[in-house]
Parts: C-alpha cells; structure tokens; sequence
C-alpha cells in the first residue's frame, strides 16, 4: 500500500471552537492507483488533501495517523513534512493560475527551487516533460504572466511531478477550466502515472462524473466522515451509500458537470461540523433514515475494495 | 460594523491603544478651553518659567501659559485633520468612484488629473498659495490642504471599485435600471466602507503633519494658536539653545501621539475587517 | 513601454504646465493692483528694489496686454531662465540665489531618501513575523513616521547638539569658514550635515519598515508563497522571493512619498538654519519676496517630477510585467 491513512482527524481552529472538518477517515491507496476523492464543498475532502502535504495555519491534527510507503508522515509538525514533501507528497494546487511567483522567469524559479531542495536540476528531463504537455520550451525563458491559463495549469502541473513523487494531490485542479481542458488535464495525470512521475494520486473534485474518468477508485466523504468508496465503476453503477445514490442521480448525465451549489437534488444542508451530532451525520437528509441511525455507522467492506458507512447497506 | 468584526475590534489591542491614546486628547481638546479660560496667547505670568503647579507646561519666553497654548492648539490639530482630511477623502471619493465605476474617457481624464496633483508637491503648492493670503485662518488652511491631498485615495477608491463593479449584485442593480449615483452610494460604497473609513484616517493624520509644516514655516493661521505655531514660535525665539524644552516639547508630542494613534489604529482596524491579518 | 513611458511623460509634462499656470495666476487672486500691494506689503525700504519690482512685475503681469500675451511673456521669461530678482538678496538674481542653495538641500535629501529606503525595507521585511521585533521596534517605527520632521529635527537638536554639545545645530559650515576645498571647511561642512541628515533618515526609516512589514506580510500569504511552502521549499528562498516582490510597491510608494520628503526636508533645514531650499523660503516668507518663493517653488517641482521619472526608469528595469509590456498601469 502507498498511503494508509488511518483515523485521521484534522481540525479548524475558530472563534466558536474547533471546527472538526475532518472527522476519522481511514483508507488506502495502492501503487499506482487513482483515488478520486469526491462531496460537497465542506465535506472535508480539501482538508483531507492539504494534511497530507501541508496544513494552514489555522489547522491542527488531532489525532490519527498517515503512512507512505511505510513510513509515518509527521502531519502535525510542518518542519518535519518537509522532507517529504515534493519528494514524497507532491501537490498541483486549487490556485495553479497564480502559484508561480510573477516577477521570476518560470525556468529560473524551478532552478531555484530545485536547488534548494537539494536536487540538482536535469535540464533534459524537464524539457522532455514539456514536451510531452505539449508547452515550448521558451517557456522557462518567460513570466508567469506572459502564459495563458490551459499553460500555467500545465507548467504547475510539470513543476509538482519533477522529483517523482509517492503521492500526488491534485485539488481540485480542473474546477476553473471549461470542459475539453478539463479532459486533457485529466488525460495527461493519466499520462504523469504510467510513465512513473507520479505513483499514486489523490483526484479531489466535485465532479463525480470527471472523477469516474481517471480515477480507479472512488472515495465519497460527507461531513468529515467517509460514505462509501468503491471501485469508480462500483460508486456510479452500483452505490450503496443513499448518499452517493443521491449524488449519482443527481448528475444530469455523465460528462456534464455540476457546480459549486448545494445539490439541489438532496433537500437540507450538511450539519455544522462545530459540534456535530451523534450518529449517522446524514441521517436528517436521508430518505432511508431508522432508529439505528442514531448510532454512528461503521465504515463495513461490503465486497472486496467496497467500504459502505450506512446501517442499510 | 457587522458582529464578526465588532468582536474583533474589541479584542485587536492595536485598535484599543490607539483609541486609548486617542479618546483623552479629544476631550482636551474639547473640555481643556474650559480649564484654560481666557487668551491662550495673553502674558499671564513670569517669562520663561519651568513647569509648576501653577503652569504645567511653564511659560514661553513672553509669559504666556504653555499649556493653554496646547489645549487650544490640540482643537485646531483635530479640527485641520477633521476638515483637511474629510474634504480630501469627499474629493478622493468622488473621483475615485466615477473613474472606477464609469470607466472610458472619463476615467482616463480623471486619472490623468489624479495624476498631476499627485506628482505636485503638496507642500510647496500650499506654501506659494498660503504665502499670497493676506489673512489665513485654519478652515482656509484646511480647505487647501484638502484641495491638494486626496490623489492617492482617489487612486486606491477607484481600484477597488474597479473590483467590485463586475460584481453579481452591482450588475442586478444596474440591469434593473438603478441610477448610476443609487448603484454607487448603495452597491458600492457600503461594500467598501471600511476601507473608506481608514482611508478617513490616513488623509487626517496627513493634515495635521501638513497643517503643522506650514504653521511651523510661518504660514499658519494670522490669529489663534496651534500646535505647529508654537513650534514656530519657540523655534523662532531659540528656545533650544535657552533650553526650554516645555516650550518645544509639548506640541511635538502632541502631533506625533495623535498622527501615531491614528496610525496604529488604521492598523488595528486593518487587522479587524481583513481576515488574513488576523493572528490566531 | 514606449506607451508606458509616453504617458508617463505626458503626466509631466502636463504637471509642469499646471505648476507654472498656478504661479502666473496666483498674483492674479489678490484683490487691486498686484503691482501696487505687492510692493506695498513687499515693505522694501531700497528705492532701486522697489524700482526693480515695479518693473520686473509690470512686465511679467503687463496689464495693457490681452491675456494670453501675458501667459506668453511669462513662459519666455521662464525659458530664458529669468525668474526676477531677489528682494531680499537685492539685487541678485533668484536663480542664482536658487542654484547655490541647490546642493546642500540635494546633498540632504538624496542620501537620506536612498539610505533610509534601503534600510527601512530590509529591516520592515527582517521583522515581519518575527514576534519579538514586531512587538518591539514597530511601535517605534510607528512613533518614528507620525513624528513631524521639525519636530524629530529640534529634538536632535536640543540633545546631540545643545545638551550634549556633540554636533553643531545651526547652519552648513561654521560661520568663521569661507567656502572652499580645505579640509577644514569639509570637515566642518560634514560635521554640520550629520544632524539634519539624521533627523530626516529616522522619520522615513520608520515609514519605509512599517510599510515593507505590512506589504511582505501579504506577499508572505500569497498563493506562489504557499505552493512553494507546500512543495517544502526552505522559508529563506520564500522570504527572499516575497521581499523581491514587496520591493515593488515601496518603489511606487517612493514616488508617492517624494513630496512628503521633500517637505521634511524643507523644515529641517529651517530647524537647523541650514543653507538650502528650505532656508531660502523661510527668508522668502519673512522678506516677502515672492520672486524667490515661485522661483524656489518650480525647481522644487522640476526638481520632483525628475524623481519621478527616475524611479519610472528603476521600476521598468525590476518589474518584468511591465517590460512584457503586460502590466498595464502599475505605478
């Protein structure tokens, strides 16, 4: 297994309290595999992708636990991470538009980072990559400004691999781009994989049906909490969450994609995560709702590779 | 104010220090006349007095009551930030908002005259200009100092409504078919509010810096006192070299307490109404 | 750039007209015969000097001209360099008056703009989170840039100079020495130079490290920080990019701030009596001598706007987005 994430619990710090965005979530990602993490926004699919690389500073671990490739990922403490980070866990942010700092040619940039990594920076091999997404290579002789919006994606995208990282998380990387660009980013992390830049990847997006196109396997969150996951071809044929039953009807058809809005097709809202009620946390949107909802529903495999949070399953 | 804020605002220590600092010399300001009665300018006791009982600042070279001087002097600092500073943000205002939310030509004409004003020297305008008054006092003071330091928040009031004109609820209101001065003071400003309140703040304590640079070239109000005449007026009769630092010290500090308040408030509010300040 | 640089230009050029139409009409505002109660208030007791006015002023304002002939001969006086003659240094011209006063105020107030620009960023940008210093010396540099400059300059005065007796406080050279290149004139020149030159340093310094501490604060939260934060680069490269970035706006603000500075400079040099512009104005006010007051105003204004042209050429040379001819209107 590349990453075993175990109990994980992450929380945001506030006025009120502590906000408990991520709430226990255990799982696995095999070599090689695509895990496309997918929930409404303040599921904690975000927070779950940032805690494995880097927390904010209004974020705290609160207990669990992550392991790469056998070895503990000291989550809590941000000195630590960063032996891991590149190397090991790699990330190809929300805000790929604006990640690359403005006022230095894109080629020097990626020197100096490199360098201060300790990584002596192989100029063929960069180039190769550039290639193969298909960018000039005048780019690294230019600004990030002076690179359209499909370019900077893809340069962050070749910048986040180039040490061939364990784990790559892509955070919800394709949400401010129109469909075709969507596909060919999304075509090109599948590329990234076989040729081994990167082992595994952590696909987090709203778009279940984008999800399903590069993921192997799919992870539902609400909440803080896992619903289901299931091979990609399991959550959408076969769902067995009411959740994920209720996310997958609600897609108009495959290929088109819903926005950042609550799901209109699920009345109510998810609970406060500040102090969240016992039990099944869907439990007050859910149709299939009983008494034993009130007590909080182990994730159960209920086939081989199929994890199901729900009494009913 | 919303309450997220409010709570904020009463925990953010820069914002209280200032207002601490702030809040007694306003009311000096505005109840001391009351103890000083009488001229601040009239000989009322032995020239040249260290501070005492009976005068606390001591005496300047002629008698005169020091701390009467900067009790009055006090009023008329708040009073050229008051009406220096709001005069400029009015006019900042105005233009920043019609070049930001018109755009086109009008934007560009305004910008360049933004530009003009902003390159002119401040003081050296307000120098020629004062020295051809034959009698000044601190409203015309104010008035020009107004007149000629609103570029800057013109400029940054017409970036950011410049951000916000694209915005969902500005395009409603002009789509069903609001007045652009309606859309203006109520889609734009209030979104900005904060941002103009400390804006305020800024081009007031750059008033009484200015106020008190002409006051203290010789160009001050023809009558009354302030702070920047006194330092005029001890600089003028070597109260340093006769060492009289009652004289001089005073008003410096008052200027500098009050512009520094203002300061560290502007910072403290910053902090208040932008979340990414906020320290956890 | 060349677009950037024309309009550029073109704001200069604009500002000079105005500056030199607010001197032409200025006289203009007064109630009655500027001629006649200019030299009443002028209050010259030398016949030849009121004579010189009456004519000098007659000329300029030229009453039986139509308008526009007057604002002509006005900007040909100008270009041939006549600003009128002194009333208070009768009878030499003020240009003259002007050019000899010129390198003490420049030999002030280019080092201190420089060396406390310099200094207040890098100190502003070594304190930024940096929960000591920024408890500790920012308050200073709070106090320090609220201070008025004459105010910082009598206080410098009365302790370095009066009290303790180290630094002389008045004038540019002591009075006993003749202007020359011995080196006790130097010395002495140097001696006189320290005090103003500090009391200017010290307020801008505290100006310059507030404004880079607030202004590398956001660079700190800004989106390629924390990408290169996440990709565990170590914090001096991301502080290193973040002050480079934060530069940029402290040099715009540099130019904003030229006014500012030079009015500091004004006043100080009034505190210390030192031979420069600000010297000459206090004399221009106390002498009425309105000549030197304008005269001393438009180089004051040249004097500004090449400044700001000087820091467009810097900014062009650091800032690549506008080199890309991408940036737009950045400063």
């Amino acid at each position: 297994m590349a990453l075993r994430v175990n109990d994980l619990r992450v929380h945001y710090r506030t006025l009120k309290g502590e906000v408990k965005a991520l709430d226990g979530v255990t799982f696995e990602v095999g070599d090689g595999e695509i895990l496309g993490l997918a929930g409404e926004s303040g599921c904690g699919k975000t927070t779950l992708g940032k805690s494995l690389i880097r927390m904010d500073g209004r974020m705290r671990h609160a207990g669990g636990t992550a392991e790469l490739d056998g070895a503990e990922l000291p989550i809590g403490d941000d000195r630590a991470m960063d032996r891991f980070r590149f190397r090991e866990v790699s990330i190809i942010p929300q805000y790929a538009m604006s990640a690359m700092n403005p006022t230095r040619k894109i080629g020097r940039m990626v020197d100096e980072l490199l360098r201060a990594r300790g990584a002596e920076p192989d100029g063929a091999e960069l180039r190769r990559r550039l290639d193969l997404v298909e960018l000039p290579h005048t780019v690294l002789e230019r600004y990030p400004i002076e690179l359209s919006g499909g370019m900077k994606q893809r340069m962050v995208m070749v910048i986040s691999t180039l040490l061939d990282p364990s784990l790559l998380i892509a955070d919800e990387i394709t949400s401010a781009l129109d469909v075709s660009t969507q596909k060919a980013v999304a075509r090109t992390l599948t590329e990234f994989r076989e040729r081994g830049f990167v082992r595994s990847m952590v696909f987090i997006t709203h778009d279940i049906s984008l999800t399903y196109q590069i993921a192997d396997t799919i992870m539902v969150m609400y909440a803080g909490k896992l619903a289901e996951k299931a091979p990609a071809d399991t959550i959408v044929t076969r769902p067995r969450h009411p959740y994920t039953r209720l996310l997958i009807s609600s897609l108009p058809e495959v290929g088109v994609r819903y926005s950042d809005r609550r799901l209109s097709g699920i009345p109510g809202s998810p609970p406060a995560l500040l102090d969240p009620p016992a039990g099944c946390r869907f439990r007050d949107r859910c149709p299939l709702a009983f008494d034993r909802c009130a007590e909080e529903p182990p994730a159960v495999e209920v086939a081989p590779g199929h994890h199901v949070s729900c009494w009913r399953s | 104010m919303n309450r997220e804020a409010l709570h904020f605002a009463v925990r953010n220590g820069k914002l209280l220090v200032g207002l601490a600092v702030l809040l007694p010399l306003l009311a000096l300001a505005l109840l001391g006349p009351a103890l000083a009665e009488g001229d601040p300018n009239a000989y009322v006791g032995t020239p040249a007095q260290a501070p005492s009982g009976e005068y606390w600042f001591g005496t300047t070279m002629f008698g005169q009551d020091v701390f009467a001087q900067f009790v009055y002097g006090l009023r008329v600092t708040f009073l050229v930030g008051l009406l220096g500073g709001g005069l400029a943000a009015l006019i900042g205002m105005a233009v920043g908002f019609t070049a930001g939310y018109r755009g086109g030509l009008v934007d560009e004409v305004l910008n360049m005259l933004t530009n003009i004003v902003l390159v002119l020297p401040a003081l050296a305008v307000l120098l020629v200009v004062n020295a051809y008054l034959g009698v000044r006092s601190v409203s015309v003071q104010a008035l020009f100092i107004g007149l000629t330091s609103w570029p800057w928040a013109a400029r940054a009031i017409r970036a950011q409504t410049f951000s916000l004109r694209s915005r969902d609820f500005v395009d409603l209101a002009r789509l069903s078919g609001v007045r652009t001065w309606k859309i203006i003071t109520r889609e734009i400003a209030p979104n900005m509010s904060s941002y103009l309140f400390m804006t305020f703040i800024l081009l007031f304590g750059g008033s009484v810096l200015i106020a008190a640079s002409l006051d203290f070239i010789g160009l001050g109000p023809t009558q009354g006192v302030s702070l920047g005449l006194m330092l005029n007026n001890a600089a003028r009769w070597s109260a340093l070299h006769l060492g009289m630092w009652w004289w001089f010290i005073p008003p410096g500090a008052g200027i500098t307490v009050i512009v520094g308040a203002l300061y560290v408030m502007n910072v403290g509010l910053d902090e208040v109404f932008n979340p990414r300040l906020r320290e956890l | 750039m060349r677009r950037y640089f024309g309009r550029k230009l073109l704001v200069y050029g604009l500002t000079f007209l105005v500056a030199v139409t607010v001197n032409w009409m200025i006289p203009r505002f007064m109630p009655g015969d500027p001629v006649q109660s200019m030299i009443a208030r002028a209050n010259v007791s030398q016949p030849a000097a009121v004579e010189a006015m009456r004519a000098h002023y007659t000329s300029l304002f030229g009453f039986d001209l139509p308008l526009w002939k007057q604002y002509a001969n006005f900007w040909a006086a100008l270009f041939r360099g006549d600003l009128g003659i002194s009333v208070w240094l009768f009878p030499t011209p003020v240009t003259d008056v002007i050019v000899r006063a010129v390198p003490y105020t420049l030999a002030l107030l280019v080092p201190a703009i420089l060396l406390s620009w310099w200094a207040g960023n890098r100190f502003g940008a070594f304190a930024a989170r940096r929960r000591w210093l920024e408890n500790t010396a920012l308050p200073v540099g709070y106090v320090l840039t609220a201070t008025p400059y004459m105010w910082l300059a009598i206080l410098m005065a009365w302790g370095l100079g009066v009290v303790a007796g180290i630094f002389p406080v008045a004038g540019g050279y002591g009075f006993a020495l003749r202007p020359g290149w011995s080196a006790e004139f130097l010395g002495s020149l140097a001696l006189h130079w320290v005090l103003p030159f500090l009391s200017l340093f010290l307020v801008a310094f505290g100006g310059w490290a507030i404004g880079m501490r607030n202004m590398i604060i956001y660079e700190l939260e800004a989106d390629y920080a924390n990408y290169l934060a996440a990709l565990g680069a170590p914090r001096r490269l991301i502080r290193r990019y973040a002050f480079r970035n934060a530069v940029l706006p402290q040099i715009t603000g540099l130019a904003l701030q030229l006014g500012v500075l030079v009015a500091g400079a004004l006043v100080t040099e009034i505190v210390f009596s030192y031979p420069g512009l600000g010297h000459l104005i206090l004399q221009a006010i106390q002498n009425q001598d309105f000549f030197l007051l304008q005269g001393t105003f438009l180089f004051i204004v040249v004097g500004v706007l090449i400044a700001n042209f000087v820091i467009d050429v810097v900014y062009v040379l650091v800032d690549p987005r506008i080199r890309t001819g991408m940036g737009g209107e950045a400063a």
